[in-house]
């Protein structure tokens, strides 16, 4: 009674603490906080325990230490001798190679089957559905199996090969395929390639501008073509032929054990990778698919008649009208596919693929540097998720619908 | 008189013509679905091809070469140098192996009540129409893992052994595939609606951390998860004090799960109408009850299929514990295979092809439910 009559004389109302939810709100999260710090204390505080007992010294030093094992596959110089940072470094830059492959074939596959869902064809329709239901609903780690144990084992072994035009071979070593040699000269292609990028680009700005003032198209992706590969092999041609093909040299003669591909002639694409590559773009592919599927039925079908409606065929509409309404739509699930693609290259650890995660077990074994191998492991994928949802976000914002 | 001759008055109705053949039946659906242009009978032809190469050594390997009976690897090696099929006898020789792995034979009951346990409180939970609800959500998320702790683990009291202990060592199998699984999405869910609600708070530092521990576990993969409740985990715990195998990574699993969770049940929190929030707070109801009463009933009605979706995933994932040393179905196949009884070139595919069925069907008649509840749940929230 006393606190209202307090109200009508104009003095502040004082509500208990307790219930005053900006009071609380703090006291909520300093537990938060209080809780937090401790249990990182607590971890904190026992790991140093743990590893003085167990003479494990912490840092960063290790990395410099030589790692003594061996890879079958690096993109940059690597041997015996180097250090545990160059496996570590190698590691990574296969993990990003396999990513790549990967997306590119994964988006592929994922396009064209998520379009063959939306097919009138019975038949196309079905085998899209099938495969799209058979493949996500299996893990991807018995997939990788699939592909390595199984598919892998029943080609033909190390003194034979399966050629396609004489120029791509397979057996059970991997597949062979003839490595580029640069001589000097070469040098020129690449200027030419770089050259017909910017050309292309101005040609694309130049195009866009005269269709805007006067209506009239430019076919600028063959004229683009046409400038990014055209000029380099005229480059090449007028440079007198600065580039051969090494190709792969298969020994069929002489004592059984030479036979085969000898070694260090030519690309090796270890089977690993293939196996890695087919398992991880195909499992991806089940999903790109359905969110393909999704995003084009999401454009409403008036925006298909209203574009036949001004004359549009039927390529033109999926190119000018769907397409680019869909992709708003694809490209949010789409990013996460590809994040969990890369995420997912982590398995190649179960076929002893040199990745990251690979190549960092065997440091984690050989250093037993348990803290650090894991905190890279975690931070690197992390950066790579991080960098990705950064470049999607960008890039959605340019799609993204602009309102008048 | 002439001019009546000029027009005709029909009296009668004219008979019906059948439709052209062309345009019905069977021969009518082929041609408009499958020949109904040059590039469409290509294509068709194409996919025929396509499905009957795939379709085709299948078949001849799992049926029609296949060997369903036999003692050892004698019974499935190739005949007279012919093709081997599928060997399904040796998944019929490893089968309790692949269901309750090295659990022992004369315990293996448990395992049975348990499973038998767990589809009698699923079953009637996933349908919709059945009655007690809330009795049987209780049942199965609070009484079923404690009688399951108990029946798988074992229970003696003081020196009176009332079931012998099974170390989680021998556990393996379907077994393994499903305790990781179920305890992982259950576990995680009271862990992802409290993220959930933590990312949606408008106290700063609550959502900071809520939105630190989702991006992270999300950001960073499964496999390097387990290697940290594996190899770190002991490292955090003071002296003395271990851990169980399976528990530590059953409680990586949880952890990363629920972070997905957490973004499913945020999801369903934002479908919720403002206008529910405004009512509850207008009755005078305090943030819990708000959220106990109102928001999270209908929310977590609709995340149902994501759950599923999460579930899923994450049944999938489950094959990945193999990779630090753990036998779940897959693993308890992949280490069948160096067996010299059963060692046969068809060996390895008839795991795999075995393998794959079994996560195929569960996987897929989850995906069915989702898809159907759905449909069920599409009452007029989404807008």
């Amino acid at each position: 009674m006393s606190v209202m009559e307090q109200d009508s004389a104009g003095a502040p109302a004082r509500a208990s603490l307790m219930n005053d939810p900006k009071a609380r709100g703090i006291f909520y999260q300093l537990v938060l906080v209080v809780a937090v710090v401790a249990l990182g204390y607590f971890i904190v505080s026992n790991t140093i325990t743990n590893l003085e007992r167990q003479n494990i010294a912490s840092g960063w030093s290790f990395l410099e230490n030589t790692a003594g094992f061996g890879t079958n596959q690096s993109l940059v110089p690597y041997s015996e001798t180097s250090s545990y940072g160059r496996a570590l470094y190698v590691g990574f830059l296969n993990t990003l190679l396999v990513a790549a492959i990967g997306v590119f074939f994964a988006t592929l596959i994922g396009f064209i089957v998520g379009i063959a869902r939306l097919s009138n064809n019975w038949v196309i329709n079905r085998l899209a559905y099938c495969y799209v239901e058979l493949v996500r609903n299996i893990p991807l780690l018995l997939q990788i199996f699939f592909w390595y144990f199984a598919v892998l084992r029943s080609i033909p072994g190390k003194r034979e090969k399966w050629s396609i035009f004489d120029t791509f071979h397979l057996n059970i070593g991997g597949l062979r395929l003839p490595k580029p040699v640069w001589e000097i000269g070469s040098e020129w292609m690449g200027y030419a390639l770089i050259l017909g990028i910017i050309a292309s680009f101005f040609v694309t700005r130049w195009a866009r501008k005269r269709q805007e003032d006067t209506g009239q198209q430019f076919p600028v992706f063959w004229s683009g073509v046409g400038l990014i590969v055209g000029v380099p092999v005229i480059t090449y041609f007028v440079t007198g032929m600065p580039m051969t093909l090494e190709h792969p040299n298969f020994v069929e003669s002489g004592p059984i054990l030479r036979q085969g591909f000898e070694l260090n002639v030519g690309i090796n694409v270890i089977p690993e990778f293939l196996a890695l590559t087919a398992a991880l773009s195909i499992y991806t592919a089940s999903f790109i698919a359905e969110i393909v599927r999704a995003g084009i039925q999401a454009v409403s079908h008036g925006q298909t008649e209203a574009a036949h409606a001004l004359g549009l065929r039927n390529g033109p509409t999926l190119r000018l009208v769907i397409i680019p309404q869909a992709m708003r739509v694809i490209i949010p699930p789409l990013t996460s596919q590809y994040l969990n693609l890369t995420k997912n290259s982590s398995l190649a650890v179960a076929i002893a693929y040199p990745d990251l995660v690979s190549m960092g077990g065997t440091v984690l074994n050989q250093t037993g540097q348990a803290i650090e191998i894991i905190g890279i492991w975690m931070a690197v994928y992390l950066s790579l998720s991080l960098i990705t949802s950064a470049f999607m976000n960008w890039y959605n914002q340019r799609m993204a619908l602009v309102e008048r | 008189m002439a001019t009546t001759d000029l027009f005709h008055i029909r009296t009668e109705e004219a008979p019906h013509m059948p439709a052209p053949i062309s345009t019905t039946g069977v021969i009518g659906w082929m041609r408009q679905n499958l020949f109904s242009s040059i590039s469409n009978t290509v294509l068709t032809i194409i996919g025929i091809l396509i499905a009957y190469s795939l379709i085709e050594p299948l078949i001849q390997f799992a049926l029609i070469d296949a060997v369903w009976t036999g003692q050892n690897r004698e019974a499935c090696l190739p005949q007279d140098g012919g093709h081997s099929g599928a060997c399904w006898a040796y998944v019929k020789a490893y089968f309790p192996q692949f269901i309750y792995g090295r659990y022992p034979s004369e315990e293996v009951w448990r395992v049975d009540i348990v499973y038998a346990l767990f589809l009698l409180l699923l079953v009637p939970l996933a349908i919709p129409n059945v009655p007690f609800k809330r009795l049987n959500a209780i049942l199965f998320l609070i009484v079923f893992p404690v009688i399951a702790y108990f029946l798988l683990t074992g229970l003696v009291i003081g020196d009176l052994v009332v079931l012998p202990i099974v170390e989680t060592a021998v556990w393996g199998g379907l077994l393994v595939t499903l305790v990781i699984a179920v305890t992982g999405i259950v576990a995680s869910l009271p862990l992802g609606i409290a993220l959930a609600l933590g990312r949606r708070s408008k106290m700063p530092i609550i959502r900071t951390v809520s939105i630190v521990f989702i991006e992270f576990w999300r950001g960073v993969p499964l496999i390097t998860v387990l290697f940290m409740s594996s190899v770190m985990l002991p490292l955090f715990l003071p002296e003395g004090v271990t851990f169980d195998k399976l528990l530590r990574v059953l409680i990586g699993v949880t952890l990363f799960s629920a972070a997905y969770m957490a973004e499913v049940v945020r999801g369903g929190l934002q479908a919720i109408p403002k206008g529910q929030y405004e009512g509850a707070m207008a009755l005078g109801l305090r943030f819990w009850p708000m959220m106990y009463l109102i928001v999270l009933p209908q929310a977590l009605k609709l995340v149902i299929p994501g759950i599923v979706n999460t579930f899923i995933g994450l049944f999938k994932d489950t094959t990945l514990v193999l990779i630090v040393g753990m036998f779940d179905l897959l693993g308890q196949i992949q280490s069948s295979f160096t067996d010299p009884t059963w060692s046969t070139p068809s060996t390895g595919h008839t795991g795999y092809l075995f393998a794959a069925m079994v996560f195929w069907c569960f996987c897929f008649g989850m995906s069915r439910y989702s898809i159907f509840m759905e449909n069920k749940l599409h009452t007029g929230h989404k807008r």
